[in-house]
């Protein structure tokens, strides 16, 4: 569970011990869900190797999911942990906005 | 004109609508919000907005088997059902029963980070899992706006808003979307573009210090409404809005009459009464007996076994009872049947529309047979007076309708009797004017009536008591010496009394004088005849003595001649 993986490059901020639980809520087979998706395994794979797991929830399958995580907009990328809980929405196509909204990187060091 | 009218009830019948169930409101929507459509409710803060659309669910879910679903974006669920505890809504108890869903949804800016495009699809899956989960029929947003201040994308924001009002209209619900109320715009963030069909207006204004909320359909597409601002109300029972006068004067009218609880005055009103369903003024200065009337007058329905709602702004029902018990009126007595119901309240408590509402919906609850108002005056200090005008026009349209006999008591001032403060006058069917006469260091009360519609009623003044048996009207005394009351009409009856009593004196007198003269009249005649008696029979003992003596003379000569031997043979 807790790989110790060598922190790449410029993340050292980052808390080894952390482990990135990720829910990524998606309706259907939409272009910004496919493209948040694939922006999120870019994302993950680079910066949190190891160390997170995604799981995708389609609400046209499980509607009541959607209540619970307070989803309204599609696609919500929510980090279930480390806690607190985080929200981002939209494609992800913004590196920089998605590191910041996952805590991975503050907002002071650009 | 014929075909414009058959064009309108054509879009009147075209047109479906869903009952609101809310007092009111689907009588200025002339039958409810758009069927199947959203409805805008634009309004500041505290103005009713969530109250009436949970009102519009709850009504929905209890009386048309209607289930609603309430997105929340401002309160939770808790907290709404705390809310609307208070109007007697017990929602944990809807939502158990599967007709009631309250789906909240939070949006905080702080915890949502934005990066690209997106769409509102997660609220349009989870409303749609909430509509098909209990069959909704009714659905409320409130506030939907809320997303603004949430959600930094204010395009995206507008284009899926859009998208949603015109989902809902394609889901067949009918829809409640509340906001607030904007600076220049209906609401803030212009919201009145994208729902359209229906737009009402709620407001909560301020005047004299005295809040009244009032309501006003902005616009309802396709369907004729009621354009004016009504008021409107909130209390334990929910909401209740006010249909304004109505517009025609085509009331049911009776000739059925009604006592006023006073002999003397039905007397003087053909010796029947009041009209029923007719308005009453009674004005007159302080302490004249208004109340005294009114009394009599409730007490009177109260002896009819029907009910009386007594609206009293001045005093308090105890005292009220009191007072009138000091004159011989039970009032207490039917309170106690139930007869009777008071109520009193403090007229700068509400705003006249509040009080009006109010007053409606007693009226509505208690079905009274009169309605007694004392007094109108105290009203004005609710309100501005063409208001107050306005409002008791409504409350007597209001009357009129439902057949009940109202008595409005009046205080006037000196100098100003035949005129009332709030000019309501021309309204009212019967005018009872009660005034001070001052005469010799006392005051008294004259009444007589200034008007009453419909019958030919006592032009005279009379005079107004008020014993411990009640009130009592009398005749006043109109002689040589004018119209007096009170002590006057009492010295000046005994003086009356005193000129008659001596003048019987003088008869009598004359009379005794006549009898005796006849007695001695009748003396003298007896004297007279008796001498005559006497005289006659004098004259016939002479007469008789004569004869006798004649015959006696006559033997003697024969006796004479006998004895002389008489030789003539």
């Amino acid at each position: 569970m807790y790989e110790k993986k060598e922190p790449s490059k410029e993340k050292q901020d980052i808390n080894d011990s952390e482990y990135f639980e990720l829910r990524l809520y998606v309706a259907g087979q939409t272009s910004n869900s496919v493209k948040a998706f694939s922006n999120l395994q870019k994302i993950c794979d680079e910066y949190l190797k190891g160390k997170y797991k995604i799981e995708v929830i389609d609400l046209l399958k499980t509607p009541q999911l959607a209540a619970g995580d307070q989803i309204l907009a599609i696609p919500t990328l929510v980090r279930k942990l480390p806690e607190p809980i985080k929200k981002i929405i939209g494609d992800l196509s913004n590196t920089e906005r998605v590191l910041v909204g996952l805590d991975i990187r503050s907002k002071n060091d650009t | 004109m014929s075909s414009k009218r058959k064009l309108g009830d054509a879009l009147l019948n075209s047109f479906a609508k869903t009952s609101s169930g809310i007092r009111g409101l689907d009588e200025i929507t002339f039958g409810g919000l758009p069927k199947g459509r959203p409805t805008l409710i634009a309004g500041g803060p505290g103005s009713g907005k969530t109250l009436m659309s949970m009102e519009f669910l709850v009504r929905g879910a209890t009386v048309y088997n209607e289930p609603g679903v309430f997105m929340a974006f401002e309160e939770t669920a808790e907290e709404l059902a705390q809310n609307v505890a208070s109007l007697g809504f017990d929602l944990k108890e809807f939502i158990t029963q599967k007709k009631l869903l309250i789906d909240f949804v939070r949006v905080e800016r702080s915890e949502i980070e934005e990066t690209g495009e997106y769409d509102l699809e997660g609220l349009f899956v989870r409303l749609n899992y909430a509509i098909d989960s209990i069959g909704a029929k009714r659905v409320v947003l409130d506030t939907i706006e809320s997303l603004f201040a949430g959600l930094g994308n204010e395009a995206i924001l507008r284009a899926e808003l859009r998208r949603l009002f015109r989902w809902l209209k394609d889901k067949g619900v009918t829809a409640i979307i509340t906001a607030e109320r904007g600076e220049s715009s209906l609401t803030r963030y212009g919201l009145e573009e994208y729902v359209s069909d229906c737009v009402i207006v709620l407001d909560h204004r301020v005047q004299n210090q005295i809040s009244t909320r009032r309501i006003r359909v902005v616009k309802y597409r396709g369907s004729v409404h009621g354009t004016n601002e009504y008021p409107f109300l909130i209390d334990e029972k929910g909401i209740s809005i006010l249909p304004i006068t109505s517009l025609t004067l085509n009331y049911q009218i009776s000739t059925k009459r009604i006592s006023s609880g006073i002999p003397r005055l039905d007397a003087m009103l053909e010796g029947k009464g009041f009209y029923q369903g007719s308005t009453i003024l009674i004005s007159g200065t302080a302490g004249t007996g208004k109340t005294s009337i009114s009394a009599s007058f409730a007490n009177a329905t109260c002896q009819r076994n029907e009910r009386c709602l007594y609206f009293a702004f001045e005093e308090s029902p105890n005292q009220i009872m009191r007072n009138m018990k000091s004159i011989g009126i039970d009032l207490e007595g039917c309170v106690k049947k139930g007869l009777l119901k008071f109520q009193a309240v403090r007229s700068t408590f509400y705003g006249l529309e509040t009080h009006l509402v109010q007053m409606q919906k007693i009226i509505d609850d208690f079905k009274p047979a009169s309605v007694i108002v004392d007094p109108i005056t105290n009203l004005i200090n609710a309100g501005e007076q063409d208001e107050v005008k306005s409002m008791l026009t409504r409350l007597i349209d209001y009357l009129k309708s439902k057949q009940i006999i109202a008595m409005f008591t009046n205080l006037t001032h000196l100098g100003g009797l035949e005129s009332t403060e709030t000019e309501v006058s021309s309204i009212m069917d019967t005018w009872i004017l009660l005034r001070d006469i001052e005469i010799g260091g006392e005051r008294n009360r004259g009444i007589y009536i200034l008007k009453s519609r419909g019958m030919a009623h006592s032009n005279q003044i009379r005079e107004f008591l008020i014993t411990s048996k009640g009130v009592d009207i009398i005749d006043v005394y109109t002689g040589p010496a004018g119209v007096l009351t009170g002590s006057a009409r009492l010295s000046q009856e005994i003086k009356d009394k005193e000129t008659e009593d001596s003048r019987e004196e003088e008869i009598e007198k004359l009379q005794r004088d006549l009898d005796r003269k006849r007695k001695l009249m009748e003396a003298q005649v007896t004297a007279l005849q008796a001498e005559f008696t006497a005289k006659e029979e004098e004259v016939k003992q002479l007469i008789n003595q004569g004869k006798r003596r004649d015959k006696t003379l006559a033997e003697n000569r024969k006796e004479m001649s006998r004895m002389r031997k008489e030789d003539k043979e």
